[in-house]
Parts: C-alpha cells; sequence; structure tokens
C-alpha cells in the first residue's frame, strides 16, 4: 500500500506491505533509527514518537493509518546544537545510562509535560508508567521532567 | 579540583548521541547485501530431536538456508565452554555437559536454538522458520532445582543432574560454634530467579570478507575481546587474528550480555557459508526465553550467636540452579562470588558454606548485577535482622556489635577473602541520619492510626569488586586472567586518544575515563577521546561486570597517563639538553627545575612526533604508552541500605515510602554518575524483593515470558532515593576506588524484605513479595 506521510517536517509517500508497522518505517525505510524497538507486547515504550501531537506507541501502529500524519521522532525536535528542553532536562538531570530507553521516554515526557496540569512528582510517576527503564531506577528520569514542567 | 578533574559532576558527553537518536545500536547497523536470520527454538523444556525438514522452508521466497546442528557439527564448530573450573569437595571438577550452540540431537529447555533460518527479509526468515517441520519425542522435564538430583538424568556425563558439591569455610570449627552458641537463628531462603531484561535485545550482525578472509561480528556485547577469544579458541569458527568483535552502543547489560551466546556464533559461521551479512535481534520473548537469567538458589542457613548478639558462626547449605547448560561464567557465581562474601561486614569467626549445583530443563543462569554477592548478602542481613528480632535487639546495634573495625583492617575473613579498607558504622550511622531512625516509630505509629503497617529494614551489604586479581581468579579455577587494558596516544597536536578494554554499556565511560587521564596529564577534558567497544581498535582487555571498569581499567589509565608522564620527561630533557630528573610535571606542563624553561603538552607531543637531534639509542620518536593493569586485591565497597515500608493490609500493597542508601565506594570519580548508578541498582534490588521472577511450570514452559507476565519495575513502584556516601579509599589501586555498579542491587533487596518481614510481624516472607504474597502472609497471621 502507499502511505504519504510527515516524519519531522518532511513529507514522504512509500510503497509498504500493508502489514507494515510505523516503527518499521521509520527505521527501516527512513532509516531514522533513533526510535527503538524493545519489546513485542507494546509494554516498553522504546518506541514511542508522536503522531499529529500525540505520544504513540510505533509498535502498535501501523503504517497505513499514519497515512496524512505528521509524525515527530526524538531525530525531530532537536539538534545537538538546539536541544529539546526535554533533552536539555535529561542531560542535566543525568536521566539516561545506556540511551537505549530514552528516545522513548523523552518522547513520552515531553506529551505529558505538555498534556498534564498540576504535574506532580506522583503524577510523573504514573504518567511514564508505559515506558520501561533498566538503568536509571527512574529518579532521575523523574527530576528531569519535574524540571521541564518548571520551566514551562 | 577542576570542573572535569576526578571529582567532578562531569556531564556526559555520549549523552548527545543518546538524547537526539543518534546512537548506534547493533540493530541500527546494516550493512550492503545483508541478510536477516531468525532462529528455530525449542517448543519443549526436554525432548529428543527425532527429524527436522526443511523443504517447505527453503521453498519459500527470499528464504535463503535453512542450518541445523548437524550442519554447524559437521563445519567443526565447538561447544560453548565454561570459563571457571569449580572442584567438588571431593577434589573432582565440576561436570560440564557438551552444550553445542546449536542443539543437534537434544534440546534441554524451552527456547533452546536447534536451528536457524536465513532470509533476505526478516519477514520471509519468519515465514521460513514457521514453515519448518520439527519432530521431536518430549521427555518428562526437571524444573525444581531442590528436587534435581533425585529426577530423571539430563546430561549422559552428570549423574543426579549435579554439576558440583563445593564447600568453603571450616566445617569443624564452625560446628563448634554452634555447640556453643546460647542462640541460633535458622532461615529457609529461596532466591528467586530473575530475567536481566536490559532494554536492548540482544543482536548480532555476521559479517565475512572473502578478499581477506576476515570476518566481523557487531554484538551487544559487554566484553567483545572475550567474545572474540572464545570463538576463536573454542567454538572455533574463526582464528583470532581473523576475526574482529565490535559492541557499538549496547543498550545496557547487567552481567546478562557478558556470555558468549549460540546467536553470535550461528550469525559469523553463517555469513561465512554463505558470503552476505547475517543480522540476527532478539524479540523480546527470545531475550526471555535465551538470556542468560540469574539467582535462582535454594537456602538453609544458621547463624550462631552468645546472648550478648556476638556472632559466633554462620552455616549456610544452598542449592544453585545453572539451567540445562553452564554458560560462560555461570559455575562462579554461587561459589567464588558467593561463598566468600557470607562473613559480610562482620567478625564472625567461623563460617561453612556448602553448594550443590544442579542442571534442570530451564535457561541457562549466570551472573546478573551483583552476581552471588546479592545472593549473599540476602542470606546474611536476613539471617542478621532475624536474630536481632530473636534476641530483642536493635538490630542496628547488633550490627555494630559485630561490624569489623576500622584498627582491624587488612582483615582476613574465614572465607577466604582479605578486605582492605572500610568504615562500616560510618556507613550505617550516616544512614540512620539519613532516614531519622529516631523518628522511625512515631512515623509507624502514625501509619498504625490511618489502618496501615510500617516497617523498617536494613541490609549492611559488603561485595568483592574489581575483579581481580588474576593470580587469585586462576588459583580458582577461572580460565582467563581478570587484568585490563589501556592505551594513551598522544596525537601530534597534543590532544589525547584513549583505548581501554572496559565496555560502555550505560556506565559513561567515555566521560570518566577522560575524567582520569585529562587530570592525570593535566590537559583539557575536551582533549581527550575515549575508545572502546572494538577488538581492532584496543588491545585484549576484559571487558566491563562485576563493577571493575574504573577500579581496573581507569587503573590502568593512570599507569600508561605516568608512563605517557615518563617520556615526555625524557623529551623535554633533550630538548632542554639537561638531565631528566631536572624536569619537573605539573598541571600539564613540563619545566626545568630551577629554571624558567617549560613546555606544554602539546609542545612536548609535537616535538614527540618531530624528532629533532634525537639520541635514537636512548630516546624513540613518538609519545604513546600502554598498560596492562592487574590488581593487587579485590576491592570491598561497602554500606548500608535502609528501607522504610507501608503495608495495606486490606490489599497487601506495600509501598517503599523511605529508601537510604549510603556506600563506601572508595574515591569517586564522578558523582553523578555514581548516583546514577546506585539508583539503577537499587530499583533491580527492589524489582527483586517486590515483583520479578522468572518462573516455569512442572512441564518448564517459562510462563513470565513478556513483559505482561514478568513483572519489572516501573516508575511508580519506586520512590525517589536517597543516596550518600562515606569514603575510605581503597588501599591498593591508584585512584582509590572501589566500584559502584552493582551495590545497589546488592544491598537494597534484603532491607526491602527486612523493611517487609517487619511490617506483617513475620519471620519469613518469599519473593517477590507482590500484594498476594503480602495478603496470604498477613492472613496466616
Amino acid at each position: 500500500m502507499e502511505v504519504s506521510l510527515t516524519v519531522n517536517g518532511a513529507a514522504h509517500t512509500l510503497d509498504v506491505p500493508d502489514n507494515t508497522l510505523l516503527v518499521e518505517l521509520l527505521r527501516e525505510r527512513l532509516r531514522l533509527t533513533g526510535t527503538h524497538v524493545g519489546c513485542d507486547t507494546s509494554q516498553c515504550g522504546a518506541c514511542v514518537v508522536h503522531m499529529n501531537g500525540r505520544a504513540v506507541k510505533a509498535c502498535t501502529v501501523l503504517a497505513g493509518q499514519a497515512d496524512g500524519a505528521e509524525v515527530t521522532t526524538i531525530e525531530g525536535i532537536g539538534s545537538p546544537d538546539a536541544l529539546h528542553p526535554m533533552q536539555q532536562a535529561f542531560r542535566d538531570c543525568h536521566a539516561l545510562q545506556c540511551g537505549f530507553c530514552t528516545p522513548g521516554m523523552i518522547m513520552a515526557a515531553i506529551d505529558l509535560v505538555y498534556t498534564s496540569e498540576n504535574l506532580d512528582e506522583q503524577a510523573v510517576r504514573e504518567g511514564l508508567e508505559g515506558n520501561l527503564c533498566r538503568c536509571t531506577g527512574y529518579h532521575n528520569i523523574v527530576r528531569a521532567v519535574l524540571a521541564v514542567r518548571d520551566v514551562m | 579540583m577542576s570542573d572535569t578533574g576526578i571529582g567532578a559532576a562531569v556531564k556526559r558527553r555520549e549523552d548527545i548521541r543518546f538524547i537526539t537518536g543518534t546512537g548506534r545500536y547493533t540493530d541500527d547497523l546494516e550493512q550492503p547485501g545483508q541478510t536477516c536470520a531468525v532462529f528455530l527454538r525449542s517448543p519443549h523444556a526436554r525432548a529428543v530431536i527425532r527429524s527436522i525438514d526443511t523443504a517447505a522452508a527453503l521453498a519459500i521466497p527470499g528464504v535463503l538456508a535453512v542450518y541445523t546442528g548437524a550442519d554447524l557439527q559437521a563445519d567443526g564448530i565447538g561447544d560453548l565452554p565454561c570459563g571457571w573450573l569449580v572442584k567438588s569437595k571431593d577434589g573432582s571438577d565440576m561436570i560440564q555437559p557438551p552444550h553445542p550452540p546449536i542443539a543437534a540431537e537434544r534440546v534441554n529447555y524451552v527456547g533452546e536454538p536447534y536451528g536457524m533460518v536465513i532470509a533476505e527479509s526478516l519477514p520471509a526468515a519468519r515465514d521460513g522458520a514457521e514453515a519448518v517441520a520439527a519432530e521431536f519425542e518430549e521427555l518428562p522435564a526437571v524444573v525444581d532445582p531442590a528436587a534435581a538430583t533425585k529426577a530423571g538424568q539430563i546430561h549422559d556425563n552428570a549423574p543426579s543432574n549435579r554439576c558440583y558439591d563445593w564447600e568453603l569455610g571450616d566445617k569443624a570449627a564452625t560446628e563448634s560454634a554452634f555447640e556453643r552458641a546460647d542462640h541460633v537463628t535458622s532461615l529457609d531462603i529461596v532466591n528467586n530467579r530473575l530475567i536481566p531484561n536490559a532494554m536492548e535485545p540482544r543482536a548480532a550482525l555476521g559479517c565475512y570478507d572473502a578478499a581477506s578472509g576476515d570476518y566481523t561480528l557487531y554484538t551487544t556485547s559487554q566484553n567483545p575481546h572475550l567474545t572474540r577469544l572464545v570463538m576463536a579458541a573454542f567454538v572455533q569458527v574463526a582464528p583470532e587474528s581473523r576475526l574482529r568483535v565490535v559492541s557499538p552502543d549496547v543498550g545496557g547489560g547487567f552481567g546478562s550480555k557478558i556470555f558468549i551466546y549460540a546467536e553470535e556464533v550461528a550469525v559469523t559461521w553463517a555469513a561465512g557459508k554463505l558470503r552476505r551479512p547475517v543480522k540476527w535481534r532478539a524479540e523480546r520473548s527470545e531475550s526471555f526465553l535465551a538470556d542468560a537469567h540469574g539467582r535462582d538458589h535454594v537456602t538453609h542457613a544458621e547463624l550462631a550467636l552468645a546472648a550478648d548478639g556476638e556472632m559466633l558462626g554462620l552455616r549456610v547449605r544452598t542449592t544453585a540452579n545453572m539451567g540445562a547448560y553452564l554458560s560462560t561464567f555461570a559455575s562462579s557465581v554461587p561459589t567464588y562470588l558467593y561463598g566468600t562474601l557470607l562473613a559480610g561486614q562482620y567478625k564472625t569467626p567461623a563460617i561453612y558454606v556448602e553448594v550443590q549445583a544442579v542442571f534442570t530443563n530451564t535457561s541457562p543462569v549466570d551472573a546478573y548485577r551483583g552476581a552471588g554477592r546479592p545472593e549473599a548478602t540476602y542470606v546474611v542481613e536476613r539471617l542478621v535482622e532475624t536474630a536481632a528480632r530473636e534476641l530483642g535487639m536493635d538490630p542496628a546495634e547488633l550490627r555494630r556489635r559485630n561490624f569489623i573495625q576500622p584498627e582491624d583492617f587488612p582483615y582476613e575473613t574465614p572465607v577466604a577473602l582479605t578486605y582492605d579498607t572500610g568504615d562500616y558504622e560510618a556507613s550505617l550511622n550516616r544512614a540512620l541520619e539519613r532516614i531519622d531512625y529516631a523518628g522511625f516509630p512515631a512515623r509507624r505509629a502514625e501509619s498504625v492510626a490511618r489502618g496501615k503497617r510500617r516497617g523498617l529494614g536494613f541490609s549492611a551489604y559488603i561485595e568483592a569488586c574489581g575483579l581481580a586479581p588474576s593470580q587469585v581468579a586462576l588459583s580458582l579455577g577461572a580460565g582467563v586472567g581478570l587484568f585490563e587494558s589501556a592505551e594513551v596516544r598522544v596525537n601530534v597536536t597534543g590532544s589525547v586518544t584513549v583505548t581501554t578494554g572496559s565496555h560502555s554499556h550505560g556506565q559513561g565511560h567515555e566521560t570518566t575515563f577522560a575524567q582520569v587521564v585529562s587530570d592525570r596529564l593535566g590537559i583539557p577534558f575536551e582533549n581527550v577521546e575515549v575508545v572502546h567497544g572494538d577488538t581492532a581498535r584496543s588491545d585484549y582487555g576484559l571487558g566491563t561486570y562485576g563493577s571493575r571498569s574504573l577500579a581496573v581499567g581507569g587503573s590502568a589509565l593512570v599507569k600508561a597517563s605516568d608512563k605517557i608522564v615518563a617520556k615526555g620527561k625524557k623529551i623535554v630533557a633533550h630538548v632542554f639538553d639537561t638531565a631528566e630528573d631536572c624536569i619537573d610535571f605539573e598541571n600539564g606542563a613540563f619545566s626545568e627545575r630551577d629554571s624558567n624553561r617549560s613546555m606544554d603538552f602539546a609542545e612536548v607531543a609535537f616535538a614527540a612526533y618531530v624528532p629533532a637531534n634525537y639520541p635514537l639509542d636512548e630516546l624513540e620518536p613518538g609519545l604513546s604508552e600502554k598498560a596492562f593493569y592487574d590488581p593487587g586485591n579485590f576491592t570491598y565497597p561497602a554500606g548500608t541500605h535502609i528501607c522504610e515500608v507501608e503495608v495495606d493490609a486490606d490489599t497487601g500493597k506495600a509501598t517503599i515510602v523511605n529508601f537510604v542508601a549510603v556506600d563506601d565506594f572508595g574515591q569517586v570519580v564522578n558523582p553523578m554518575i555514581v548516583e546514577g548508578q546506585v539508583h539503577g541498582g537499587l530499583c533491580q534490588g527492589i524489582g527483586q524483593a517486590l515483583c520479578e521472577h522468572g518462573l516455569y511450570d512442572a512441564s518448564g514452559q517459562l510462563i513470565t515470558g513478556s513483559y505482561l507476565d514478568y513483572c519489572m519495575p516501573r516508575a511508580d513502584d519506586v520512590p525517589a532515593f536517597v543516596v550518600d556516601t562515606t569514603v575510605t579509599p581503597c588501599t591498593h589501586n591508584p585512584l582509590g576506588v572501589k566500584g559502584c555498579g552493582e551495590a545497589g542491587a546488592i544491598g537494597a533487596t534484603a532491607a526491602v524484605m527486612n523493611a517487609l518481614t517487619d511490617a506483617l510481624g513475620v519471620k519469613e516472607l518469599a519473593m517477590p513479595a507482590t500484594s498476594e504474597t503480602v495478603w496470604r502472609a498477613l492472613a496466616a497471621t
């Protein structure tokens, strides 16, 4: 099937098998390998991207469902010279170690901060329930998200 | 202290690529002509392979090959070896069953590979795997380690499914201590099986260059050189000089990526067969089945005490589950990384431990964060806490009374280790202060007033890290040395490229190792680049595990850096036409004593590579030095963790309300990174206590084989941690460092379970203490 979508501001039209997942389209066709695959049950959140402004698990979205959508991946939110505030906060707070969960965690955290009201520590912890991290014990991730909340 | 030197909380330079999505993990790599591999995995826990029909698979468009164990055997591919020979009490060698990378005749655990399908695309490979028709004759599975010696024999060479029956310590002295004891505390303990679950699933990409005959393996390994050594010397995929192993960015390891796995062997071998690159990436469900698991001990432990709380003797009998085969270091975990730590922080004079290792039809079990030391800490600290309750003593006071004191170091334990330094009471006291121990009764009363239960538990752990003195390891059966390599290459313009045999898969070596070298050489942090994870770029090294990287790898860097300074002095002496011992080195500058002549680091580098009038018999051009550091002893990080829980008696839900970890890691190079390591370790330790369990049913099917069933700690399962340090510098390495990677996972579990048993008023409680377990325990009181 043919899928037309905008990824990080660039328009693409791709011919893909019907059962292609959005994460496969991103990683294998567009070579945007910042979006990771960490599980096969839609639990870990390493694949979170934004579709039309909201966080989705790209392992659970068919490429066809993204037809006409605006998709933003970790590669599209900032650059080394102009980091997104959430990227900056993750670095400042040492909210990442191996880095594998980090892109999904950052994308989920942006969605959480920008769409929540009265975000306190407990709400951040509950809001990140869909993203697993095995390195940080979440302590510094929570600090980073709260730091971004504070500057918004 | 400079803002980037030793002791500074320097932000990590590796972060930039990880937060912008430009990290390069094995699955991100793509080689021209790359093919995809899918492994055929046993659906049975124990079976004879009767036949494998590959015809239908080979007929599927895009399928290039189906290889079985027989194909690898026919090509002379050897078994996966275990690298540590443990001897039984009677002096006999442990039993090592044959462990072909791809099973050819029998399968012995669910998930064991018995073949591989290679295709042009992953969907085609999956379709091919579906089309392979294999017939098995099922045999009854052996699952329960406690009953394994009386069950059907799994391996022809392992009667009673026993791998070894090992002992350590003075049995007679320990018996005598128990005869003299006023009180004996005993516990039956199950240390639950854990599944490591690094967030990056394992992956491997094998490549073969027909022109040169060289193989390259990109893999998710914590120690690429060891992978190369084993694949060359034992498995014999390719000669060491023809095999390059690269570990690019690796998404966490926690021990599970130390080992040499079937898939790495198979894709490399198959790349040579097909003359095309072959890539495999684990599905998470494969990770659950085919990554080495951790822990899985069944233990009876007894502590003998005098009436005043003096610890007199410790007696421990453990059955350790090896799983179906011996993984790379499996045999060492419940012996030399476990029995040797049973003295803990205490002066217990007599200790005797017996460990029986058994085979079962489950995934192989090997080192997982802490590896043996969490199991030892759990035994000791559960016993000590229980003894305090039984004797009616304050658990902090009982510990204090038995601590090895600062003046006792070096302290030789009854279980073969010599602790070099420590101040256990300092960590305990700081932890008591940080958790407000004095305020606990009031907090407990407040919880009770709300209808809840509250408990507090300690864990005063010790670990042996910085693995380790090669001589000690070799004498105890290790098959490899345990030094580390380093090279400091000063480039012509004065920047520095550092190579190390350590490997970072989250630890941040690119930052901390640069801090060490820039500090030592007095040059800007930005001028030091750290290279790791590629056998073609650095000397043979032993990789990263056992909290060893800074203590061993960092020390090697110090040695190499010191050689650079020594060589630099020679060069400057030549340039100034003066004696070498007239040259001082400070803050990156070489200066002649009692003169105003000096050269900065970049000038010396340039002079090294533009060797004007060198006396070539005495002074070689160039400025690049290597070092191999082999430590004189283990390092002994230790500390006290205190956990405070609140339990909802109606639901059994336990909430950790306070957690304090005070650790003594010796000198700290980057406190930000150290704290992060502790946080992560604590979370894993808490995960073991409260939710994680690798569980098989009676037929050997893994019933916690996905994130829907295996409970990983999530952000709302853990508290904000209070982390603090005390410092007694390690006495035998140049940095005074001890290692921090595993402490959290070693200390936390016992603290949580001691807190929970305190809250519930019960002596024993099984891990994981899920809501159901806690609720049932309360219902039974």
